[in-house]
Parts: structure tokens; C-alpha cells; sequence
């Protein structure tokens, strides 16, 4: 039978546009150092190295080989899990599954991006649309044409107005600068917010998520190696992954269908029992790669109902201190090392279980989170973490 | 480890020199729609699609796009192994194990006409030192070839001795790019590459897909009368930086077989095992993986071929299909020979066949020099 897999180790490295200080194995190895340290652990008590990240952001190729000098891989099993920018839930829930397999007692997962060693910032992603059709109409504006319309859209079925927009960027702010790893701790105003240019209406260059280098890692471990250890565990209660196929603007319209996000969402509530979501859990780290797309994924994931989540921002609801806080550890708009993005998910919502967040941890006691991973053509990660093993 | 994870179906494309008239997904869609109708399965039956394949490889970003979409991910799962094929099979046996899913699919596809192989491959050396040497893969693999002949005394003619065979044996593949009789002083006069690595010694370019479903034990009887089961498998990564590990033994691979072996009860390898599918993609790797496999004793692979013990009447048949010599994609290569050995297991090997093979053991690698191994032990 299955076995129970369990976080018992976090780290990040301090998230920034440029590290010029540090290889992109040494990023690495800063991240992994920490999660071990966080599991009070040695790299010898580690069984199995999985890693990930978005390879051509660097313009490396098997960057899992590289990396066995900043993960410790060496004459350890392991592999190369990657699927753009879920690939830090997939390299997640690709080490819940070893350790649940039974092969493996300990697992250490890690993920980066050092895109300041990019040619320069999404330049690469360029590559992703189909090169016979789709990649002449998209190169460059891809993603923010997508969160432009998914702004106009929202505004235009729910009420919402451009405030409710910077209500959300100032949120992420705020709780981006109670959180020492976070990248764009800006002490912005709800001036400073509206006076930044628009890339593409209702799109603003501050509600685009920014080009970080960083990295992220887990140390993954079982039951009974859990129980034993001195960290707290947080532990992998389940997790689902839904994938919309069509590339382009249907993912976020699926004329007459229903999205990726409301699927997964349906699925892994439904499997666990969760009828109140706001209520069940209490609180998620999703993957919002724009600030729009954190009001219409919130009512997705269903922590709003249709039309409502603008109205939880008003009043405060999301905010650290809030009903049901979402990200407080400012997101993805505050912090973007692609490759491990989703992973950080993971990791934040891990910390605010074990009450371990500090600053931005929430006021609410949290026994149950969701982490969310957003990539592909609209591809849906969702992890539920929970703090009881039942 | 129990009989709990077994493979019913595997496809194969004719690996060619170049598909101009596939995209990489279609050739990805062609292995699926086999696996598929063999089993009767459709795609609401996958629980979760394990793909295999290289951004750099396909030149694009996230090229898994549109590869998940053919293999009817729509409101599905799918997850990328960026890595080598035998890998995303070792991830379906796990994702499997661990109670989370009942049926996968796992495919690989590469056209490796579209990419020049030497300008990747050196990608993968490290942008500070060794990038700028002007590494790749045929430059590491000479290196290593230098060090193990010199090493042991392998000689020039008992790597040729692979290239026979495999291309010998590749004749009876209905799926090789490449089937030949040849002979040694034919090997030795091919021109060469990087010195001792000559023309013949290498694999081609080639361009194909590979698909398999595992599903779990109670699933398994109703999809195929004769299943194969994952007896054992294990992986492990070297040292990344050349001069950091005797280029001579393989170490990462003796541990990884070391793991597979355990799993499945195995102590006498040579003994044990009735057929074997390696990726080599240089003649004398096949050599010295024998050794790592531990098939014979370090420094004895060459006498290996030599005494016949690899060849199809010998005791071990290693590659009956001709293996990644006689043609097959990078990181398809490990499912390949995975594949291979379930059509082994179930007796549908045609003039390949190795008369009752019961055990076999297929094998996968990525990296300079074979940096993460991969193997697997397969029974009937």
C-alpha cells in the first residue's frame, strides 16, 4: 500500500533579479543547503535528488547533470522533471510520489532560475508558441496580452474597477515586504501603483510577475522517518493535475467550458472531503503570473464566489491578517524564478502549516493549505497540504 | 519487490534517418495510437501521460505543449521527463507504486535531424570552464574511450566486434535505421570522428518515438494475456566535471545496476539474466557497461565480445535489436530498449527472439560519459 510522504525540510535562497555573485550551481546549492539545515539533516541522509527548472532560461542543456555539484546527486538516484512553469509542483509531487512509492525514505527536490543569465528576460518563453504558426503572432506579448484580457474580462463580467487590481498589487506589496526572500519589496502607495505605465490596458508593468534568479528546495521524507525527525512535518494530503490543451487565449476561455483551474479544483475537493472551501483550508499560495490573474483564479479555485472575489479584496479578506489570506508571501507578481516559482508555492504554504513563516506568517491557524502551479498552454497543479497526518 | 506494476503494451516507430514528413508529435501520436488499440484503452482510461523529451532537442520552450495535447491531455495529466526514456519508465513504476495512479502512459519522441547533436551537447558542459573547450558528447566519449582502452587494453578491433553484431542483429529489427553484414577492417577504415571513436563506431542521427502503458498488477489481466512485470530498477548520477571521476570504471552505473538487482533478487547477473538491451551510443560503451552491469569482471569487456557470450548464441544475447548502433533518438533510446526487452519477455520478437527469455534487463543513460544511469529488470 501507498505510504504518506511529508515536507520536513524548506529553503529558498534570498530572491533578486541579479546574483552576479554566485553560478547557477551555487544558486542551487544555497536553496538545498537550507532545506537540509531546515530537516537538520545531511546530504548523506538524502536517498534521491529530483530536480528541475526551465532549461533554456539559461541556454543549458541536462542542467540536472550540472546541478549535482550545487544538489549533492552525486552516486545518488534521481532524475529531471520539467513542465515550464508548473515545474516546481510536477518536481513536488514528483518526490511525494517516490517517497509514497516505499523506495525511498528521503527525497530532496530542487528547483531554480537564474534568468540574469538570460539573453534577456522572457526572451526565451519566445520559444514556446508553435514555431509554424503561432510563434510570429506571439513572440514577446504572449503572456501580457493574455493577463490584459483576462483584466478587461474580469472588470467587464464582475464590477470590478482598475482599484480593485492595485488593492491586490499593494496587498502582494505589503506582505512581500514582511518576507525577507521575497524580490520586489517596493513600499509602494496606492499612487506609485496607479502611476505605473500600462504594458497592454488594463495590464500594468507592476502587475506583470518580474525576471528573478533563485531557487528552492524540499526535503521529502515518509512516515516513519518523519515521525522521527526533529522538524516539524507538514504533510502531502493529495494532489491533482489538469492540463488544458489549446495553446493560445483558450485556456483562460474555454467558450462554454469550464478552465483548467476550476476542474482541478473540483477534483481535489471532491476527493477530500472539502464542501466550505474558505472554511477547509485556511489559506493557499497560488501561482497568479499577474495581478489580474490573482482575482480570477481566486473565484476558479472557488475561495470567492463568481464575481465576489473583488469584494474580499475590499474588505481586506486576503490579507495576511485577512478571512482567508492568498499569498502572503507577497507571490508570484513579488517573486519569479520561473523553473522553481511553483515550488515556492509549496514551500510557503509548508512554513505557514508549521506556523514557521515569521513576519508574513498568517494570523489564522492553519491546519489545511493549497499550493497552486500555473504553466503550459493552461496547465493546473494543485497541492493540498495538511498539518495532522489525518 | 512484488509483481505490482506491469507493462501491456509497447509501439515503436521505424527509426529513420530523418521524418521530414512528421512533426515530433506526430511521430509521438503514432507510438500512442498503438499502445492504445492494443490495450483497447482510450484516453479517458490514462490517469496521467509521463512524456520524454529535450527543449534544446525540439528547440522549443516547454515542447511537451503540444505532444501532451495529441496524447489527449485535454482536462488530463501530464508530466515531462527531461531526461533519458528508461528514466520517465522508472517514473511511471513509481507514480504507480506510489498509489496515485492505476494506468500510465509514457512516450518519448525525438528528430534529431532537426538539431545539430555537437552544438546541444555542448550546452550541457558548464558555461565557466568547459563550454568554451569546445566539448560535446563525441568529444567526452573519446576521451573516455582513450582512457578505458588504454586502461584495460581494450583494442580498436573488439570495439569493431560490437559494431558487427549490433548491425548484424540489427538485420532481424524490422524498426533499425541501420542493418548491415559488415566487417572489422570495414569499422576500422570508416573515417574518424574524434580519435579512437571512428564513423561506424557511433550511432547515427535518427529520428523516431517509442510508447508503453503500466498499469498496476489488478489492471493488468484484462488488458494482455502476457504482461511484463518491473521486477526492479535503479538510477544514479556520477561526478558531473570529467576529471573529477576515472573515466575507466562507471561507477554511477554499477550502482544503479547494484539497486535493480537487489530489487529483483539478482546476484549472478550473467547467469540470471536471459536478454539484455543497452544504450550504447559508442561502440565501446557497450564494453565497458558490460563491465558496470557486471556481466564480467572490470577490464573484461572486451574478451566478452570476443569469446561470443553477447552474441545472439551466446549466453547473454546483448542488443538482439542492434541497439541505438544500428539507429535510435537520444532519450528515446532507454524506452527503446525497454520496449525491446518486453517484446523479448513476451515472445513477439520475431527473427530477434531470443528462445525463452525470461528475464531481461534494458538500460538508459544521459550526460557526458553516461553521468545518470539507468536500469531495469524486466521478467516474464
Amino acid at each position: 500500500m501507498a505510504k504518506r510522504a511529508a515536507i520536513v525540510g524548506v529553503g529558498q535562497t534570498y530572491h533578486k533579479s541579479r546574483r552576479p555573485d554566485v553560478t547557477q550551481v551555487e544558486l542551487i546549492n544555497e536553496a538545498v543547503k537550507a532545506a537540509l539545515d531546515d530537516a537538520q539533516l545531511t546530504i548523506k541522509d538524502i536517498e534521491c535528488v529530483l530536480f528541475g527548472n526551465m532549461e533554456e532560461c539559461e541556454g543549458s542543456f541536462l542542467t540536472d547533470c550540472w546541478a549535482t555539484l550545487g544538489t549533492g546527486a552525486y552516486m545518488k538516484e534521481g532524475c529531471k522533471i520539467y513542465t515550464g512553469g508548473t515545474t516546481g509542483t510536477t518536481a513536488a509531487i514528483a518526490a511525494a510520489q517516490h517517497v509514497a512509492s516505499g523506495l525511498f525514505d528521503t527525497v530532496l527536490v530542487a528547483a531554480y532560475e537564474k534568468q540574469d543569465e538570460s539573453v534577456y528576460g522572457m526572451e526565451p518563453l519566445g520559444l514556446v508558441p508553435d514555431p509554424l504558426w503561432r510563434r510570429r503572432f506571439r513572440s514577446g506579448a504572449g503572456a501580457a496580452s493574455w493577463f490584459a484580457r483576462v483584466g478587461t474580462t474580469y472588470m467587464a463580467e464582475t464590477g470590478a474597477t482598475e482599484e480593485h487590481a492595485a488593492m491586490v498589487r499593494l496587498k502582494a506589496d505589503r506582505c512581500a515586504c514582511r518576507n525577507p526572500h521575497a524580490h520586489l519589496r517596493l513600499n509602494l502607495t496606492m499612487e506609485a501603483v496607479l502611476k505605473s505605465p500600462f504594458l497592454l490596458y488594463p495590464l500594468r508593468l507592476l502587475y506583470l510577475c518580474p525576471t528573478t534568479s533563485g531557487a528552492c528546495a524540499l526535503v521529502v521524507a515518509s512516515e516513519e522517518r518523519a515521525k522521527r525527525m526533529a522538524q516539524k512535518p507538514v504533510w502531502f494530503k493529495d494532489w491533482v493535475i489538469v492540463h488544458y490543451e489549446i495553446e493560445g487565449f483558450e485556456g483562460f476561455f474555454p467558450e462554454g467550458r469550464i478552465t483548467s483551474h476550476e476542474q482541478a479544483a473540483n477534483i481535489l475537493y471532491s476527493r477530500n472531503g472539502i464542501t466550505n472551501v474558505r472554511r477547509d483550508i485556511q489559506m493557499a499560495e497560488i501561482y497568479e503570473p499577474a495581478t489580474w490573474a490573482e482575482l480570477q483564479f481566486s473565484e476558479w479555485f472557488h475561495f470567492a464566489e463568481k464575481g465576489g472575489m473583488w469584494r474580499m479584496v475590499e474588505r481586506g479578506a486576503t490579507d495576511i491578517e485577512g478571512e482567508f489570506p492568498i499569498n502572503p508571501s507577497g507571490g508570484v507578481t513579488c517573486t519569479n524564478p520561473i523553473g522553481c516559482t511553483a515550488m515556492i508555492r509549496v514551500a510557503e504554504a509548508a512554513l505557514q502549516i508549521r506556523g514557521d513563516a515569521g513576519e508574513h506568517q498568517v494570523t489564522r491557524d492553519v491546519k489545511t493549505a493549497v499550493a497552486t502551479g500555473f504553466g503550459g498552454s493552461f496547465w493546473t497543479e494543485m497541492v493540498l497540504l495538511t498539518k495532522s497526518l489525518d | 519487490m512484488a509483481d505490482r506494476v506491469a507493462i501491456v503494451a509497447v509501439a515503436q516507430t521505424k527509426y529513420e534517418e530523418a521524418r521530414p514528413d512528421r512533426r515530433v508529435f506526430e511521430l509521438a501520436f503514432e507510438v500512442a495510437e498503438r499502445v492504445l488499440e492494443q490495450t483497447g484503452l482510450n484516453n479517458d482510461d490514462l490517469d496521467i501521460r509521463v512524456t520524454c523529451s529535450q527543449d534544446h532537442l525540439d528547440g522549443m520552450g516547454i515542447s511537451d505543449v503540444p505532444v501532451s495535447e495529441v496524447l489527449g491531455a485535454q482536462y488530463g495529466a501530464e508530466e515531462k521527463i527531461a531526461s533519458d526514456g528508461a528514466m520517465a519508465a522508472r517514473y511511471a513504476f513509481i507514480q504507480i507504486l506510489s498509489g496515485h495512479y492505476d494506468v500510465v502512459l509514457v512516450v518519448a519522441q525525438c528528430k534529431e535531424s532537426k538539431v545539430d547533436q555537437n552544438l546541444v551537447a555542448n550546452l550541457a558542459f558548464d558555461p565557466i570552464y568547459h563550454r568554451y573547450l569546445g566539448l560535446d558528447f563525441l568529444s567526452a566519449a573519446a576521451m573516455q574511450a582513450n582512457r578505458y582502452m588504454h586502461q584495460h587494453g581494450i583494442t580498436p578491433e573488439q570495439c569493431a566486434r560490437v559494431v558487427v553484431k549490433s548491425l548484424k542483429n540489427a538485420k532481424n529489427n524490422p524498426y533499425a535505421q541501420r542493418a548491415m553484414d559488415i566487417s572489422v577492417e570495414d569499422i576500422l577504415r570508416s573515417p574518424v570522428l574524434a580519435y579512437p571513436i571512428r564513423q561506424l563506431d557511433a550511432k547515427p542521427v535518427s529520428d523516431g518515438a517509442c510508447a508503453m502503458i503500466l498499469v498496476r498488477e489488478d489492471r493488468a489481466k484484462r488488458l494482455t494475456d502476457k504482461p511484463v512485470w518491473i521486477k526492479g530498477v535503479g538510477s544514479c548520477y556520477d561526478a558531473f566535471y570529467l576529471g573529477d571521476r576515472e573515466l575507466a570504471d562507471c561507477d554511477s552505473l554499477a550502482a544503479a545496476a547494484k539497486r535493480a538487482y537487489q530489487m529483483a533478487g539478482i546476484t549472478e547477473p550473467l547467469k540470471e539474466i536471459d536478454v539484455a538491451e543497452i544504450s550504447a551510443e559508442y561502440s565501446y560503451q557497450e564494453l565497458l557497461w558490460s563491465e558496470g552491469l557486471g556481466f564480467c569482471d572490470p577490464g573484461e569487456g572486451g574478451r566478452l565480445i570476443e569469446r561470443g557470450v553477447t552474441g545472439m548464441d551466446g549466453e547473454l544475447p546483448l542488443n538482439p535489436s542492434g541497439g541505438l548502433l544500428s539507429g535510435c533518438p537520444t532519450h528515446v533510446a532507454g524506452l527503446s530498449r525497454i520496449a525491446e526487452a518486453v517484446l523479448q519477455l513476451r515472445g513477439e520478437a520475431g527473427a530477434r527472439q531470443v528462445p525463452g527469455a525470461k528475464t531481461a534487463l534494458a538500460h538508459g543513460f544521459v550526460g557526458p560519459c553516461g553521468q545518470l544511469q539507468c536500469v531495469m529488470i524486466l521478467g516474464k
